[in-house]
């Protein structure tokens, strides 16, 4: 089996959860260009990247966040567990202070909201019924309404700590996202023996 | 000079398209082995016909008006036009039937994701042979096909797409729908957030089980399915009591193609048995289509 690991955030939890499996990470941990661990059967990534890897059938299993699989739900990957770690909130925030992205919305009848996540960011302000123009950014977020571009941001936070000094308040939670295994639909009937016995392992120590 | 082609689409040369004759020509040979007589439809169908089939038959697909103002759309897949076809034109011969086809389907895609537009498949359709024994012959005139395309490992997943909704009903269960949601988008950390709110987190194991015929409950039509089949056959079944397939028209087993060489599944297939009565000739029926690109695919990864 191939397993996918995300590099970044939860790069070191999915590693502990991987020796909790039996796999040797020693190689993995002490190399951080290396992408391809063919002997631990592993190869890292960008968090995001995982469900594409998984898809395509590159990897039988792997490691992303809610976040992602949430972004890109029409990804053919099966979710089977909830790993419990790397919590983070996906929130909407403003600049501290009078709302303005609601003042906008009243004066003018749309917001414009930065994100690296379109899909979420736009399906949760048209359940809740308001017009936004979605702005989609690669790096900091939390620059685009300093900068007076635009008038929120959706983004991930786990403490809240980077909003917070760049003087950005959470206006409205949107979602809570923690890691996941996901498997590849081929993989999941015809490795359907092995990825149980993983899944077994993990319920009994994550439960 | 170069010229673009829609995203989606492409051109296939000598040396592939040979190869690919060779997997159409093996299957066709398999066809007429088992007097499954082949049958060309047009390409483009009324959207009125492909909806009453199928309610989201339409959905994925190209739209277009004829000079009359006419809503056409390109088939997305040849059971439909199939259906049609017995219900116009064999409105009085007696079942079964047997039909086969090598045929272009076309989906719209998602972008960026290497997904075509245009499918070749090759497929049966047996109308009016009931089940257990006519989704066995399917499943047998299936797994021939894969032999003559020269694959070696795959393998055929088993399961039934009524049984999770009995399952439910059993265990009264009403608002089913975001659970069945859940289960085919393949989330089971969703599918077990509904179940447990439903109080019905014990179906969490049926949902999940994949195996040998030990795990099908007795009763199940499945069984009846599985000691029809021949050893050679039923060596290649996969039980998968969560596999749910995404069309709507299917009542009772499905099936889908799996090979450890190639990522997403090879095609698949199953019971149908009230799309028939849609066009006005109430029969039972299954069948199944092979995407011939990809078992081309498995056979060249599997030779690796």
């Amino acid at each position: 089996m191939r397993i996918a690991v995300p590099r970044g955030a939860l790069f070191k939890e999915a590693l502990d959860v991987l020796d909790g499996l039996g796999i040797d990470t020693a190689e993995v941990r002490s190399n951080d260009r290396k992408l391809l661990f063919e002997e631990a059967g592993l190869i890292t990534m960008r968090p995001s990247d995982v469900p594409t890897y998984v898809e395509s059938g590159a990897a039988d299993i792997g490691i992303t966040g809610k976040d992602v699989l949430a972004e890109h739900p029409e990804r053919n990957v099966y979710e089977l567990l909830d790993l419990g770690f790397g919590r983070c909130r996906m929130v909407f925030a403003t600049v501290e202070g009078e709302d303005v992205a609601t003042e906008a919305l009243r004066r003018l009848g749309i917001m414009r909201i930065a994100t690296k996540y379109p899909n979420i960011a736009a399906s949760y302000f048209e359940s809740t019924g308001r017009q936004v123009e979605i702005v989609e950014v690669k790096g900091s977020v939390e620059l685009a309404p300093l900068t007076g571009m635009v008038h929120g941001i959706v983004d991930l936070t786990a403490t809240g700590t980077t909003l917070r000094e760049n003087g950005l308040v959470v206006r409205e939670e949107i979602s809570v996202a923690t890691a996941r295994l996901i498997a590849n639909p081929v993989s999941y009937r015809v490795k359907a023996a092995e990825i149980d016995a993983v899944l077994e392992k993990l319920r009994a120590t994550h439960a | 000079m170069i010229h673009p082609i829609p995203s989606g689409t492409r051109d296939v040369l000598p040396d592939e398209l040979r190869e690919l004759r060779a997997i159409t020509d093996a299957m066709r040979t398999v066809f007429d082995a088992h007097e499954y007589g082949e049958v060309a439809t047009p390409a483009l169908e009324y959207e009125t016909v492909l909806t009453r089939g199928d309610s989201a038959a339409a959905d994925p697909a190209y739209r277009l008006f004829d000079e009359h103002g006419n809503v056409l759309v390109l088939r997305s897949d040849m059971t439909i036009p199939i259906a049609r076809v017995v219900a116009t034109r064999y409105g009085t011969a007696s079942p079964p039937l047997r039909f086969s086809y090598i045929a272009s389907a076309y989906r719209a895609v998602k972008q960026h994701r290497g997904q075509p537009r245009e499918i070749l498949q090759a497929g049966i359709e047996l109308v009016g042979a009931p089940g257990p024994a006519g989704t066995a012959e399917a499943i047998t005139v299936l797994c021939a096909a894969l032999d003559a395309a020269g694959l070696d490992s795959y393998r055929v997943g088993l399961g039934d797409a009524s049984l999770f909704s009995r399952a439910l009903d059993r265990a009264g269960v009403h608002d089913t729908g975001p659970i069945l949601r859940e289960l085919a988008a393949g989330d089971m950390v969703g599918l077990e957030r509904e179940l447990r709110a439903a109080g019905a987190v014990e179906l969490l194991d049926i949902a999940r089980a994949r195996g040998g015929v030990e795990i099908v409950p007795e009763g199940e039509p499945l069984r009846e399915v599985y000691e029809l089949l021949a050893e050679d056959v039923a060596g290649r079944v996969i039980f998968d009591l969560g596999l749910v397939r995404t069309l709507g028209y299917y009542t009772g087993p499905v099936f889908e193609v799996y090979d450890a060489a190639f990522g997403s599944p090879l095609g698949g297939g199953g019971r149908y048995d009230d799309l028939l009565g849609r066009f006005g000739r109430p029969l039972p029926a299954c069948g199944w289509a092979l995407d011939v690109e990809r078992v081309h695919a498995a056979a060249l990864g599997e030779g690796r």
